[in-house]
């Protein structure tokens, strides 16, 4: 039932919000999404003993069911949407989107279905929710976007579904293979079914799940879509698609291809690792010369969910949990970097690199905490991105020596691009629009601080994520080994 | 023991403090809580060494990294390598941070300086004590970190936040390759944990090819120590204040590379081809580093570059096996390299922050503590006995002597260069006319008690350093190498040196002669060097590094700007855009056509489903013969 909770309790507050339009939307919705956080943290408790679980039927004559649960890997990943979603909540402070009922509707009716895609224990269900989150997203960057939203959020909205539909055609497929008379969508269920298949099967199987969650994630050469719309998206919503969205694609390797296709992952994982690599390095190289503050943080998304991608895909206990430790991780950087991005364009109207400069002389806050997330996302150690990025660098090094030194370049380049956008935009001479730049207000450092708090701290203790994960993580490789 | 876990924990304090209430806490309350730190680690490295009783001590201080077989704790190795750094990182640390109270008094960024230096100590101390690669790797990137925050320090200027960053990014070339070796490390030995991985080594127990992971490790040592071609940020990084320059850019960030290879001696003994080629690395740096240095006329770009030229000889050392010899090197190096830099802090304090040294000269009569520490810093490095740069220069040749006389006799020649611009600077500074403003003239002055005190405390080490490891022939006990033995192999360290012989006599002809020269052609002749527009041919060449960073920007640098230029305006826009684009417009372009057939004509649809149940009777009929 908590699971339950969980899953609605946000959507709940996102429709009364939408139906009402309460004068004080802020407040309401910040306080859910707080309830909602405390709540997954009782559930995630719960589950660090044993996985927590809950199941109703759905469509019974179809064998699907409404069923939802907590392991190490899903717990990972509500944890990261019942962390985020506030401090996205919070970014809104003091803007005319604060009380905006609409928009503050819109995203907790996103956390729901973001949090039902990772809670989802049948595949059917999984899909909804995938689909699902589209809706609220959609409206968010159609409604609130910047320039040429419509056009950039069609093409964004039609291309995932067109990645779905793979998705979908192939999981019919295995589903009309599983026994009984009403078949079942189960995981596990699929899982033994997908076992059976012939490796042809598992290969083209392999492909239209992978297409689907690589247009998600997004990798090399499926990304077209994502610098556009997380540039135009509001920032808000740039948050919910890098911080959480996004790891629906990686969730979904983990939690569908791995364990589904260990035939198709062996036939044509390279395949797809390679690929992913080739975005890490190309979104990184794209990114040094990015002329506007919030496409280089996208092309730097790009990169860094290329090594996730291409970890997961080795398999290994190292490449899965660096990749979860990582999605976390990203998460809290790149919910934090878009906000410094946002704060600069709120004061001087601009994103644009070249104008900016000197604003650590106004802000001294904006600085540190920009410089801490900034380490956390180049994995400096003792930084929560280290972790995860040295996992996976040792995941993929492991598996192809070549793949691994290749991937092992990020770490160069994240540092020039990074660098670069620190020094023209907090050093240097201060420009027209930074003159009189004024120092951070106490709801923006509410969301900063905090954040660069847990970059450090997760640098310090990611056993308590890794631990969590770990056997769960074990299990699963044990049943595709 | 107990209170071991204070020596770096003391100094994150400080940072914390000094960083978190920048720019609430009053100066000078801000350079007492950053100059405790270190002066309290040193007393407890000092009694750590007092009462080291030669066992090797492991502390885990708790779980960092655990996945499936792998675990990485943060553990902390106290043995005799890590208390000799221990002690010479808080030692020449807190002398600098007491310089700074003085030398940095009128900067906006006091507290905030004092809050990065604290940080660096931390760092370093985790990258001497850690008892693991990656703990190592930790301090190995902090300090990284904290050389790019104090390099572009003064963060107003762009030229030093450029310099700022290439020192990181060149460095992070080199940690990737330190990371691969880590990789190849736990590949092999399923842990990155120093002693278990020696003992697996010295016992055989390993399948893997050591020389590509001491070769790895290495690259990772060329971006930190500056070597050959990783070299070019550290003459850039003297964009920082100049106590940073002494003690990350000199005494002790610079030198970790050859600590790290010491602590892997048992792997890089094993891999003689590595230590071979890091021999050859660290002369070609050791001459072109000294030949940089001929023609520079800031006074901080030859302690720069000769710095650079330095650490070659550190790691020459380390390519005959002469551990020892290196560390001993290591050791007063940071003392007079150190007093060099601050002497050169003290003398651009008082000429108003020119670097100049044609702007310079006859500074003796009005800084005159400077002067003398700072002719002590010179007869040191220049190798002229009984000053500590002899001794361990002189241990560093007479392995090379034994290892390969190709190599000895061009370390000769790079010796005799670095006594040559070292007088060259010290006359042009110190002797002759002034040649600077009227202005600069009226300001000149010795520097506070502060900064001098410093100055003559790292004089007297520069001094008598060489009694760390005196040879038995000059009356010692070869201190250095006893202590080092239980952690070094036996071979490589040369025995007694005949000072009549070539082996003896060439250093100190090497070191007196082009001392003389420069005396007399700066000294005595009086010239000056030429201005910048003056210069041509091979000079010019050198003078401008060989062109090395240019020839970066063409191989390197612009390349990969057009790279992402491309990318992003071609492929991504054109190429794969008109891809995605052109297949949703071909499914526009199909539902135009299609919606032709939807004429309206009853019998047309008709037709059509007729058609359609003919041809799928016929597919399932055959299918059902088939069966």
């Amino acid at each position: 039932m908590y699971l339950l909770f969980i899953l609605l309790f946000p959507l709940l507050i996102g429709s009364a919000l939408l139906i009402f339009k309460p004068k004080n939307a802020f407040s309401i919705s910040l306080a859910a999404s707080i309830i909602e956080l405390a709540a997954t943290v009782f559930v995630l408790k719960e589950a660090s003993l044993s996985p927590v679980s809950f199941s109703a039927p759905w469509v019974a004559e179809a064998g699907l069911s409404f069923s939802l649960y907590v392991d190490g890997i899903s717990g990972v990943l509500i944890g990261l949407c019942a962390l985020l979603v506030p401090f996205i909540v919070a970014t809104t402070a003091n803007t005319d989107r604060a009380n905006k009922a609409q928009f503050q509707g819109l995203m907790l009716a996103m956390q729901t279905a973001l949090m039902g895609a990772f809670l989802a224990k049948d595949a059917f269900l999984f899909y909804f929710f995938f689909e699902a989150s589209l809706l609220p997203i959609y409206f968010l960057a159609a409604i609130y976007g910047g320039e040429n939203k419509n056009a950039i959020t069609f093409k964004f909205f039609v291309y995932t579904l067109f990645g779905s539909l793979f998705f979908l055609i192939a999981l019919v497929y295995v589903y009309l293979q599983t026994p009984g008379e009403f078949h079942s969508a189960d995981i596990e269920v699929l899982y033994q079914t997908a076992k059976g298949l012939s490796a042809d099967q598992q290969g083209y199987l392999f492909a239209a799940f992978f297409l689907a969650f690589a247009i998600k994630m997004p990798v090399f050469p499926f990304h077209t879509w994502q610098p556009d719309t997380y540039t135009v998206a509001p920032v808000q919503g740039t948050m919910l698609l890098s911080g959480i969205m996004l790891k629906m694609g990686t969730y979904g390797v983990i939690r569908f291809v791995l364990p589904m296709f260990p035939v198709g992952v062996a036939t044509w994982g390279l395949t797809a690792s390679v690929l992913s690599v080739i975005g890490v390095i190309y979104g990184s190289i794209i990114a040094i010369q990015q002329k506007d503050a919030k496409r280089l943080l996208a092309y730097s998304s790009f990169a860094h969910v290329g090594l996730m991608s291409a970890g997961i895909l080795t398999g290994s206990i190292e490449g899965i949990q660096g990749a979860l430790y990582q999605m976390v991780s990203h998460g809290i950087n790149i919910v934090g970097l878009f906000f410094v991005i946002e704060i600069i364009e709120r004061r001087t109207k601009s994103r644009e690199i070249a104008q900016l400069g000197g604003i650590t002389q106004f802000s001294y806050p904006l600085t540190v905490t920009f410089v801490i997330l900034s380490l956390g996302s180049v994995a400096l150690p003792l930084t929560n991105g280290f972790v995860g990025e040295f996992l996976l660098l040792k995941s993929v090094f492991d598996q192809n020596l070549t793949l691994g030194i290749i991937a092992g370049i990020t770490i160069i380049l994240g540092a020039v691009y990074t660098l670069r956008l620190i020094q023209k935009s907090m050093f240097g001479n201060v420009s027209r629009i930074t003159a009189d730049f004024a120092d951070l207000t106490g709801a923006e450092k509410a969301v900063l601080i905090p954040l660069s708090a847990l970059v450090i701290l997760g640098g310090i203790f990611p056993s308590t994520v890794l631990g969590f994960s770990e056997p769960a993580v074990q299990q699963l490789i044990q049943w595709f080994k | 023991m107990s209170l071991l876990f204070l020596i770096p924990l003391l100094p994150l304090l400080g940072f914390a403090i000094n960083g978190l209430a920048y720019p609430k806490i009053p100066k000078q309350i801000a350079g007492i809580i950053g100059t405790i730190p270190p002066l309290v680690a040193f007393a407890l490295s000092l009694q750590l060494f007092l009462n080291f009783d030669g066992q090797a001590q492991i502390l885990t201080i708790a779980e960092w990294i655990k996945v499936g077989s792998l675990e990485i704790p943060f553990a902390f190795q106290i043995d005799q390598l890590s208390i000799l750094m221990l002690l010479v990182i808080t030692g020449v640390g807190t002398l600098i941070h007491i310089y700074s109270i003085g030398y940095m008094a009128h900067d906006a960024g006091f507290g905030k300086f004092f809050a990065f230096l604290n940080l660096f100590i931390f760092f370093m101390l985790i990258l001497v004590l850690g008892a693991n690669f990656t703990v190592l790797f930790i301090g190995w990137e902090g300090v990284g970190l904290c050389s790019y925050l104090l390099i572009g320090f003064w963060n107003q200027k762009n030229s030093y936040g450029d310099a700022a960053r290439k020192a990181f990014i060149m460095n992070r070339i080199g940690d990737l390759g330190f990371l691969i070796g880590i990789f190849l490390l736990i590949q092999d030995f399923g842990t990155t944990d120093f002693q278990t991985i020696f003992a697996a080594i010295e016992s055989g127990d390993y399948t893997t090819d050591l020389s590509l992971i001491a070769f790895c490790l290495f690259i990772g040592a060329m971006g930190k120590s500056a070597q050959i071609p990783l070299f070019t940020w550290l003459p850039d990084a003297m964009a920082g204040p100049t106590p940073v320059s002494a003690l990350i850019h000199a005494a002790t960030m610079v030198t970790a590379g050859i600590y790290m290879v010491i602590r892997a001696n048992a792997l890089f003994e094993l891999s003689p081809e590595v230590l071979h080629f890091i021999g050859w690395i660290g002369l070609a740096t050791a001459l072109l580093g000294a030949a940089i240095g001929l023609f520079q006329n800031d006074i901080k770009k030859v302690l720069a570059y000769s710095t650079v030229s330095q650490l070659g000889y550190m790691f020459m050392g380390l390519g005959a096996s002469a551990y020892t010899a290196s560390f001993f090197h290591v050791m007063t190096h940071a003392f007079f390299k150190a007093l060099l830099f601050l002497g050169a802090g003290s003398v651009i304090h008082a000429m108003s922050d020119e670097q100049d040294i044609r702007r310079m000269g006859g500074l003796k009569s009005k800084m005159p503590i400077t002067f003398i520490t700072f002719m002590l810093g010179t007869i040191a490095i220049a190798g002229i006995p009984p000053f500590a740069g002899f001794f361990s220069k002189d241990e560093i040749l007479a392995s090379l002597y034994h290892h390969d006389p190709l190599m000895w006799g061009l370390a000769i020649l790079g010796s005799a260069l670095t006594s040559f611009y070292m007088f060259r600077v010290f006359i042009l500074t110190f002797y002759g006319e002034f040649r600077g403003t009227e202005k600069q003239a009226n300001h000149l002055h010795e520097s506070p008690l502060t900064m001098t005190l410093p100055l003559l405390i790292l004089a007297v080490f520069s001094v008598g350093g060489g009694l760390i490891n005196l040879p038995h022939f000059a009356g010692g006990n070869e201190f250095l190498a006893h202590w080092l033995a239980p952690l070094l192999p036996e071979a490589g360290e040369a025995g007694e040196v005949n000072f009549l012989s070539l082996e003896g006599g060439a250093p100190l002809l090497a070191a007196f002669l082009p001392a003389f020269l420069a005396i007399y052609l700066f000294g005595m002749q009086k010239s000056v060097p030429s201005e910048d527009t003056e210069i041509s041919g091979i000079q010019k060449v050198i003078y401008h590094k060989f062109y090395i960073d240019e020839l970066y920007e063409l191989l390197f640098v612009k390349p990969i700007a057009f790279l992402s230029n491309f990318f992003f305006q071609v492929i991504d826009f054109l190429v794969i855009d008109l891809f995605v684009e052109g297949l949703g417009r071909f499914v526009k372009y199909a539902s135009t056509e299609f919606r032709r057939a939807q004429t309206g004509n009853v019998g047309i649809y008709l037709f059509c489903m007729v058609a359609a149940i003919v041809v799928i009777l016929f597919v399932s009929l055959k299918s059902s013969i088939l069966h």
